[in-house]
């Protein structure tokens, strides 16, 4: 109170400083919010009431109400890419976690002495560019020319177990059936690194005395994984599998690089967000691909709802 | 001495004014490697207009056309002069972001006649607008490998005879080669098919009224696809989608590739990276089935916004209806000549070293005074895209010809409005 009044009785700059100081040191984050952040969000709202092509000038935009969300729901490959953009977040997402949470279980106990050497060459991936990605999954995928083929069909060849393997080259990226595992398969093996890395910093925060007191006891180690472990890595599991949703809803580079942004054989690679994209760039429909993009935001906010629902609760609720 | 000195200050003043008056400084945005074709082009336009400084603003070229349609958009940041390629001429032409070229005072309509004809409908609004200058084209050309038709005892000839007798020459040739493909894909013949044949006032996707011509009963579309599905089915192609994609480059590295259908300019990457080694064993002839089709070509606009337009013209005019310059830019980058009058150079005569001596230009010249003129419509990125999308289906096997067209039509229908 005294401060205070001192303060304002002194006035001119230093009461000034005292003030506003400290909205001036935040200021930065929220100029940045502002401008790349919040106005983008606002203006991509109102975008997706407009029938708007780029190119023609912001003066040429015309209200149409809600015709560009019917559009998008009245659209068969919408729907489709929506179907394919469920399906690889499953197929990538899933196996992301199932060989995560054993390998960080892993690292955390057995492996601890070379933790630090096995958690980066897991995360390496992670951090790798996703061009020099895309050179080496072309490499292993190629139908002519791939390694994954050549490995094949040398195995073929191989006296009595060779009938297990193909004898035709299979066309990894070209075939409808083979499109949505091979950008799978990519999408896990760039992003386990990273659960892996999450779910290991949940084990270092669960206390040793439990482990210690279920030894006592007489527990064995996979008793103590699945009444310890798993349970507590609850909280952590929800972060995960929080970001792998949205992550895998949003998926765009991987099935964008590998199909050279067709979408591939079958369209089967072809992605929400990449349709949306196309949508913006060649269809030059920016109307219609805002909307779009609100109604992918509906799918993700309802099922990081629905994920909330099941694993929100922490560890150890509801079990007192 | 007062009166000197202000006398001089005065003279300054003017001259300086002066200057400021007649050099203007004007911007052109461009992506490589028509940026080489500007920059030696400077010093000749230089002489003749050397109060126009000429500043060159080069971009990649995906980075280049995303930067103009912002400018576009926003109304600020375009060049004075900016280069616009084939591909993105349908999407530049609606609004009115560029100048309109066939108005006065640029009247561009008289330079009609000297150009090859299909290049200026290209450059064409469906509104009539004229929104850029062609400058250099594409005409398209089967190239082949000499040495495996030898091989297999098959003749040019015979290859571009009909599609039929592609196919059939081709599977000999593929037989005497093992490891072999006739072609990088099997889309690219319904491409050229779909190219070809069309009636008065039809475009690719749409005739002049907006109609969509896409469906299971236009023969054009039933013909390209039948043909393509027939390669694919005979095991003929490599499977490699569109061009420069990585198994495309990648068969043609290795040699693999018996035909290729593309433009003239491919093969300045053939010999500068894509089929280094292949030097002297790859020819030229025509398409098959006697059709002509084009493979891209650049354009120059004026942005609206331009404070400079009569200087951007003056320029345009120089890159585009100047014969001597036509062919500096042939010469620079090897991409063939819009203005007819630049064909007729000599050069045009000489043997293409890399195809072992064939004087291919001149073949070349011919094809591009025959291929037809195409009406543009502002949807045909979308339609090319699910004309696209049908034809893979049906070449894997997930649809028939009748259904993949049917839906198409639909699908283009819906977005037609």
């Amino acid at each position: 109170m005294l401060a205070r009044s001192t303060s304002a009785r002194r006035g001119g700059w230093s009461g000034f400083q005292r003030r506003y100081a400290p909205y001036i040191f935040i200021s930065p984050f929220f100029i940045l919010f502002l401008v790349f952040g919040l106005f983008p969000i606002l203006f991509n709202a109102y975008l997706s009431f407009q029938q708007w092509q780029p190119g023609t000038g912001l003066g040429a935009m015309k209200f149409v109400g809600l015709r560009n969300y019917t559009d998008n729901l009245t659209d068969p490959t919408f729907w489709q890419s929506l179907k394919n953009t469920a399906v690889l977040a499953v197929l990538s997402g899933l196996p992301q976690h199932l060989i995560a949470i054993p390998v960080a279980f892993a690292v955390a106990g057995v492996l601890r002495r070379m933790q630090h050497l096995v958690t980066a060459v897991y995360f390496l991936p992670y951090i790798t560019s996703i061009v020099a990605i895309s050179v080496i999954f072309f490499t292993l995928f190629s139908w002519q020319y791939g390694v994954i083929n050549a490995a094949l069909s040398a195995l073929h060849h191989l006296p009595l177990i060779g009938g297990l393997f193909p004898a035709d080259r299979i066309n990894w990226l070209g075939e409808k059936a083979y499109v949505q595992p091979a950008i799978a398969l990519v999408v896990i093996w760039r992003y386990t690194g990273w659960n892996m890395l999450l779910y290991l910093s949940g084990l270092q925060a669960i206390p040793k005395e439990l482990y210690e007191a279920a030894a006592v006891d007489g527990a064995t180690g996979w008793q103590s994984f699945r009444f310890i472990t798993l349970p507590l890595l609850r909280p952590i599991m929800f972060v995960a599998v929080t970001l792998s949703l949205i992550g895998g809803l949003q998926l765009f580079e991987e099935p964008f690089i590998l199909t050279n942004g067709t979408g591939g054989a079958g369209q089967a690679g072809l992605t929400t967000i990449m349709y949306m994209y196309r949508t913006y760039t060649s269809y030059s429909d920016a109307g219609v691909a805002a909307a779009m993009s609100w109604l992918l935001f509906v799918v993700i906010g309802a099922l990081t709802l629905l994920n909330n629902r099941l694993f929100g609760r922490s560890g150890l609720a509801g079990r007192d | 001495m007062r009166t000197m000195l202000s006398l001089t200050l005065a003279l300054t003043a003017s001259t300086l004014g002066m200057a400021a008056a007649q050099t203007k400084t004007i911007t052109v945005s461009v992506f490589p490697d028509l940026d080489s074709v500007v920059k030696a082009a400077l010093p000749g336009f230089k002489k003749l207009y050397p109060n126009i400084n000429v500043k060159i603003n080069s971009l990649a070229y995906a980075d280049h056309h995303t930067a103009l349609t912002t400018a576009l958009s926003t109304g600020k940041g375009a060049g004075d002069v900016v280069a616009v390629d084939f591909g993105y001429i349908a999407k530049f032409a609606e609004g009115n972001g560029l100048v309109d070229l066939s108005k006065a005072p640029y009247n561009a309509g008289q330079y009609r006649p000297q150009f090859v004809a299909y290049t200026f409908p290209q450059a064409t609004a469906p509104d009539g607008r004229m929104i850029a200058m062609p400058t250099d084209i594409g005409p398209g050309s089967m190239f082949y490998r000499s040495d495996m038709l030898k091989r297999a005892g098959v003749r040019a000839t015979d290859l571009n005879r009909s599609w039929e007798s592609y196919i059939a020459a081709g599977r000999k040739v593929v037989a005497a080669n093992p490891g072999s493909f006739l072609i990088p894909d099997a889309g690219e013949a319904a491409q050229i098919i779909l190219r070809t044949g069309l009636g008065a006032g039809e475009g690719l996707y749409f005739d002049r009224s907006g109609k969509v011509l896409v469906g299971p009963d236009n023969p054009r579309y039933v013909r390209a696809f039948t043909v393509a599905k027939q390669i694919r089915d005979a095991k003929l192609d490599a499977r490699a989608g569109a061009a420069f994609s990585p198994d495309w480059t990648t068969a043609f590295q290795k040699g693999n590739l018996a035909t290729e259908f593309s433009g003239a300019w491919l093969v300045g990457h053939m010999q500068n990276w894509l089929a280094k080694d292949y030097s002297g064993k790859w020819a030229a002839q025509n398409l098959p089935g006697n059709t002509y089709a084009s493979w891209g070509g650049s354009f120059y606009a004026i942005p609206q916004q331009s404070q400079n337009k009569a200087e951007a013209w003056a320029l345009i005019k120089y890159l585009t209806t100047n014969p001597a310059q036509q062919v500096l830019a042939f010469k620079t980058t090897g991409a063939f000549p819009a203005l007819r009058a630049a064909a007729g150079d000599p050069i045009f005569n000489e043997g293409v070293p890399y195809l072992g001596g064939q004087k291919a230009r001149i073949q070349w010249r011919q094809a591009a005074l025959k291929i037809q003129p195409l009406d543009v419509n502002r949807l045909d990125p979308v339609a090319e895209q699910i004309v696209n999308d049908a034809l893979n289906t049906v070449l894997d096997g997930s649809k028939d010809i009748r259904t993949a067209l049917t839906e198409a039509q639909l699908l283009i229908t819906r977005r037609a409005r």
